[in-house]
């Protein structure tokens, strides 16, 4: 009896599991079976303040990855979760470049990236953070590479005196947002931000701070940010990938953040541009060093860059934020690679040294333009290839 | 029948009524969350439940289709070797400390599962990380297997040890005076008395250990491509849902929805293959 | 004449006897040569010592072996605890050189100006775990006795599995819908309800945000009622039918019957399922992270943000860079490992004090 019974809930249970197989199979899925060309076609389109980009794929799927030649070899790295979605992107089609080598990238964060490359249990790591001189002397021969800079937005989700939702973009003068974070600035119609907004009505309403809880290079270039426009700020809280912060609450993640802020009426936060444009949230402008108010765009962050130049200086690692440009997006910051300039493993650290190239080319370039994230100028591209045409193996060039 | 308090032998009525009353909807209020969450997890991540999600590796942002192949392999070798470590020394350590619990040894025994069981899964990660990460210069399987093993031995011993403890004396002095020895008298007769209850120790850790994705990140590390290998990093399921859940894309968010629910039905299923089969041997050794 | 202790009617005493190196080559009180009963008793005498030899033999290949085996498993386990902790202690110098006993009391958690303190951490984790365990606990009860005593047997295995189904399901996925789902539908509503009425007390003081303490100890709540219950359900499901119908017989009522001898019989196993649900409260990491805020607020206000030990180890231990910080991360590890010696300490005490019984062995 007690068996039968058992059999009998196992069948219910498997059927429950086809029946919703099946019900899932019936609305319509992804591709299913294989062809060897992927055509896309992709539409632009523009939706009040933001610019979204829909990738819509047409009949024929997305080829596999596909199956390593014999004798291929496998590629750690590990670090930043900020470029993750590219970079596994460029590891996809970088596949079909290179057919004898795999990638696995693991995003566990900047910290997490040097430490790993540090103890050399990976090939090579990444960081949003600039390493600073204790970290350059633990690992020896270590060297960054930028490979594609981002943007950083302020969210909020704020209902109007009329109870609708404010979807415009707000101005925030320049030390606002360090303020705001200081806990001096408490309430949304505070003078300073109504004086930069005529034209949205702003309600008396407290602001709900929220900021990252967990350690990231999001939050360690938001407070270089604030670092350099706010000079208490520097002297109070100062910059990190973990500080801590005056006020507010702490969400874990971009997810954390964007879901505090989206049930907190009066909230705002900081999540990463491209974050912000995939989930359609409300995002601020900002006003730069020069005096303009600038909204996040690839432009404005290609405009940061150029403002400091191609002085990177040998260890190629410049902090970005607080351009002084007139379109300049103030919250941007580089990601970077971490590989060792002598490479103890010939074939792997070729293969690096090639990926890197191919990614810092117009072939990578197009994919992180699709994703959202900022090629590197002209400029900036030449002496990091000639960077990395000096990384050896053993003492002999590669 | 004369009662002779009717108002006392009333009152204790009542509360009866009431107190069963309690148990069922304590029992009702458990249900809720789990119906509420399982529906979440199916509407939030249904758009991509089909066969292609089981068989196909996972493509990265962009380019649709794509499954967790190698993540269930994974979470099934990882787990698998977290059992071949915990759950015989768990066992065997629970028969001492039923047997012995007032022995210094026993009374430390049992301190050290509670302590181990409110260890946070990301210090086993970070251990296992220390003692085989570190030395190997590698990721792997192995030490991933090595954090969960960590987390599931505090659950199997701690139940095992309970179960054996509450199976009647007859039973073991009848075996004993039968002239067993101690061993065969454990084994043949008390643990297949407590079967039962060890069973859902074990089922206990397993799902505990098949859903901790802190554990991996620093062990297994993940690997976007098949893999077999115990020294090689490995894809595991709840990993997988946390990098899904952490990106910004609404697609990588549905897809780990899906995942979790793969991730709870595949759970599910074992523990409905290990009662089976637990109702199975007792039938053949007689108990049932 | 006197009963000699044999193996069969006294088991015990006569092993005793043996080891003690006496009993069996002597002659029966009363009995000499020339008695009749002597022939019949060199006859037990004999069959007595091959007895002893086969004992011998069973204690030498077989219960000895086991006996070594499992003391082996136990040491095990108490060496990989003393391990950890050991690795825990030795990877954390630093802060003890720099903060020695003022860590555990320090309010101070500043990675840039390289101040660390774990109280507001320790404070947080006893407030959760302790209040999901108080919540907890009925309820587990109450679904263990249902599925133990009141379910019709039909419905005993499905809701069984249902139950451990909770358990099945990934703590990442109990964030994400903590955060997005169970928190602005069911726990701000409670909260504000409560800081509505009770607002006047301290411990409900408002401004009301989603993520609070309450949030992660209503979600450890439902963490741990998996464990809890089902461990429980089995620890009454194998007390003897014997002990239920006595109490039937008596005239106890049903409720009675459970209270009063199901309850007090199971203690040690319900306090072991307990125990293992505490464990799982204060170790919680991802689904505590998300919903609680992760605030350094020390307020007793249950409605406010809070942070446990946990969530800021996983929070920021990858992202660590240097060694006074990492170093600190692995010593909260190591006060949360203490913490939990010390609870376990404390509710074997508690349990002791009410229910002194001396604890049942099992003699395999």
């Amino acid at each position: 009896m007690f068996k039968s019974r058992t059999i009998v809930m196992g069948l219910l249970v498997a059927l429950f599991g086809i029946l919703v197989t099946a019900c899932a199979s019936a609305t319509p899925a992804p591709q299913p079976t294989a062809a060897p060309v992927v055509t896309k076609v992709v539409e632009t389109k523009v939706i009040e303040q933001t610019k979204v980009v829909e990738k819509v794929v047409t009949a024929t799927p997305a080829p596999a990855t596909p199956a390593p030649k014999a004798g291929s070899v496998l590629i750690n790295g590990a670090g930043a979760t900020f470029p993750f979605p590219l970079y596994s992107r460029w590891f996809y089609e970088y596949a079909f470049v290179d057919t004898a080598v795999r990638f696995n990238y693991q995003s566990i964060g900047s910290g997490g990236g040097i430490a790993q490359i540090t103890a050399k249990t990976v090939d090579f790591g990444a960081s949003d953070a600039i390493l600073t001189a204790d970290q350059y002397a633990k690992a020896p021969g270590i060297q960054m590479i930028p490979t594609v800079a981002g943007a950083i937005v302020p969210i909020y989700n704020i209902k109007g005196e009329d109870g609708k939702a404010i979807t415009s973009a707000i101005k925030f003068p320049r030390t606002a947002l360090a303020d705001i974070y200081l806990g001096k600035i408490k309430k949304w119609n505070d003078p300073v931000l109504v004086q930069a907004n005529p034209n949205i009505k702003l309600p008396n309403k407290d602001i709900v701070v929220v900021a990252r809880s967990d350690g990231s290079g999001t939050t360690f270039a938001y407070t270089d940010y604030l670092s350099q426009v706010s000079a208490e700020w520097k002297e109070k809280v100062g910059q990190g990938t973990s500080v801590k912060w005056p006020t507010g609450l702490g969400g874990k993640g971009n997810e954390g953040v964007a879901g505090t802020v989206s049930q907190n009426d009066g909230a705002i936060g900081y999540v990463e541009f491209a974050y912000a444009k995939q989930n359609k949230l409300p995002y601020g402008a900002v006003q730069n060093k020069a005096g303009e108010y600038v909204t996040a765009t690839v432009e404005a962050v290609q405009a940061a860059m150029a403002d400091f130049g191609t002085n990177m200086g040998d260890k190629l690692a410049l902090s970005i934020a607080d351009a002084p440009g007139k379109n300049s997006w103030p919250i941007a910051s580089y990601t970077y690679l971490l590989i060792y300039m002598d490479q103890t493993d010939c074939v792997k650290g070729k293969k690096v040294v090639e990926f890197i190239n191919w990614g810092l080319s117009d072939a990578g370039a197009k994919f992180a333009k699709e994703l959202d994230y900022v090629p590197l100028p002209a400029t900036v591209q030449k002496a990091v290839m000639d960077k990395l045409s000096k990384v050896t193996c053993g003492g002999k060039p590669l | 029948m004369m009662i002779p308090n009717l108002a006392h032998y009333r009152r204790r009525k009542i509360i009866n009524a009431i107190m069963l009353f309690l148990c069922g909807v304590a029992a009702f209020l458990a249900v809720v969350p789990l119906v509420w969450i399982l529906l979440y997890v199916l509407q939030e991540g249904g758009q991509y439940l089909s066969l292609q999600f089981f068989t196909e590796l996972p493509t990265p942002v962009g380019v649709p289709g794509g499954g967790v192949l190698n993540a269930i392999v994974g979470s099934a070798i990882v787990v698998g070797t977290a059992c071949v470590f915990s759950i015989p020394i768990a066992l065997v350590a629970a028969m001492y400390a039923a047997a012995n619990p007032d022995k210094p040894l026993g009374i430390a025994l049992r301190f050290a599962t509670d302590v181990l069981s409110g260890v946070p899964s990301i210090v086993t990660g970070i251990f296992a990380y220390t003692i085989i990460v570190l030395p190997q210069k590698q990721f792997s399987a192995f030490a991933g297997g090595v954090a969960l093993a960590i987390i599931m031995t505090p659950i199997v011993l701690r139940t095992t040890e309970e179960m054996l403890k509450l199976v009647p004396r007859y039973l073991r002095e009848g075996s004993l005076a039968l002239g067993a020895s101690e061993w065969k008298t454990m084994l043949q007769v008390t643990m297949p008395a407590a079967l039962n209850g060890i069973v859902t120790g074990i089922m206990l850790g397993i799902a505990r250990a098949a859903g901790e994705a802190a554990p991996m990140i620093f062990t297994a590390f993940g690997n976007p491509f098949f893999s077999t290998n115990l020294d090689q990093p490995i894809a595991t399921l709840p990993h997988m849902v946390y990098v899904y859940a952490i990106s910004p894309y609404k697609d990588w968010h549905a897809k780990a929805w899906t995942t979790a629910l793969v991730l709870v039905v595949l759970v599910l299923g074992l523990n409905i293959i290990a009662r089976v089969v637990t109702t199975w041997q007792l039938k053949r050794m007689g108990w049932r | 004449m006197r009963r000699q202790a044999t193996l069969n009617n006294e088991p015990q005493i006569f092993l005793l006897l043996v080891q003690m190196g006496a009993g069996t080559p002597t002659l029966p009180f009363g009995a000499s040569e020339r008695n009749p009963m002597s022939t019949m008793s060199l006859v037990k005498q004999q069959a007595a010592q091959s007895r002893l030899r086969a004992l011998k033999q069973r204690l030498q290949h077989g219960d000895l072996l086991f006996r070594a085996l499992v003391m082996l498993g136990a040491l095990c386990i108490l060496l990989l605890v003393i391990a950890i902790g050991y690795e825990l202690w030795a990877n954390s110098p630093l802060p003890r050189e720099k903060f020695g006993w003022g860590f555990l009391t320090s309010r101070e958690w500043n990675p840039v100006r390289q101040e660390f303190g774990a109280f507001p951490f320790i404070f947080g984790t006893l407030q959760t775990a302790l209040m999901a365990l108080l919540f907890a606990l009925p309820i587990s009860l109450g679904i263990a006795i249902f599925l133990a005593e009141l379910a019709p047997l039909w419905l005993r295995q499905p809701l069984g599995f249902v139950i451990e189904l909770l358990a099945a399901v990934p703590s990442v996925v109990y964030g994400l819908w903590g955060l997005f789902v169970y928190v602005p539908v069911f726990v701000r509503p409670t909260a504000q309800l409560f800081n509505s009425t009770l607002g006047f007390l301290p411990l409900f003081e408002g401004p009301v945000y989603g993520p609070s303490r309450l949030a992660a100890a209503l979600i450890l709540t439902i963490m741990i009622l998996p464990t809890i219950s089902a461990v429980s359900r089995d620890v009454l499901l194998a007390i003897p039918q014997s002990q239920r119908e006595a109490a039937l017989a008596l005239g106890a009522t049903r409720w009675e019957m459970i209270w009063q001898v199901l309850i007090p019989y199971g203690l040690s196993g319900l306090l072991g399922a307990s125990i293992l649900g505490l464990g799982r409260a204060l170790g919680e990491t991802m689904a505590v992270t998300m919903v609680i805020g992760n605030n350094l607020d020390l307020s007793s206000s249950l409605l406010h943000p809070g942070y446990t030990m946990a969530s800021i180890i996983a929070n920021e231990f990858a992202e660590a860079t240097y060694e006074l910080y990492i170093q600190s991360l692995i010593q909260i590890a190591l006060v949360l490992f203490a913490v939990t010696l010390i609870l376990n300490f404390l509710a074997r005490l508690l349990v002791w004090r009410v229910a002194r019984r001396v604890p049942t062995e099992v003699r395999a």
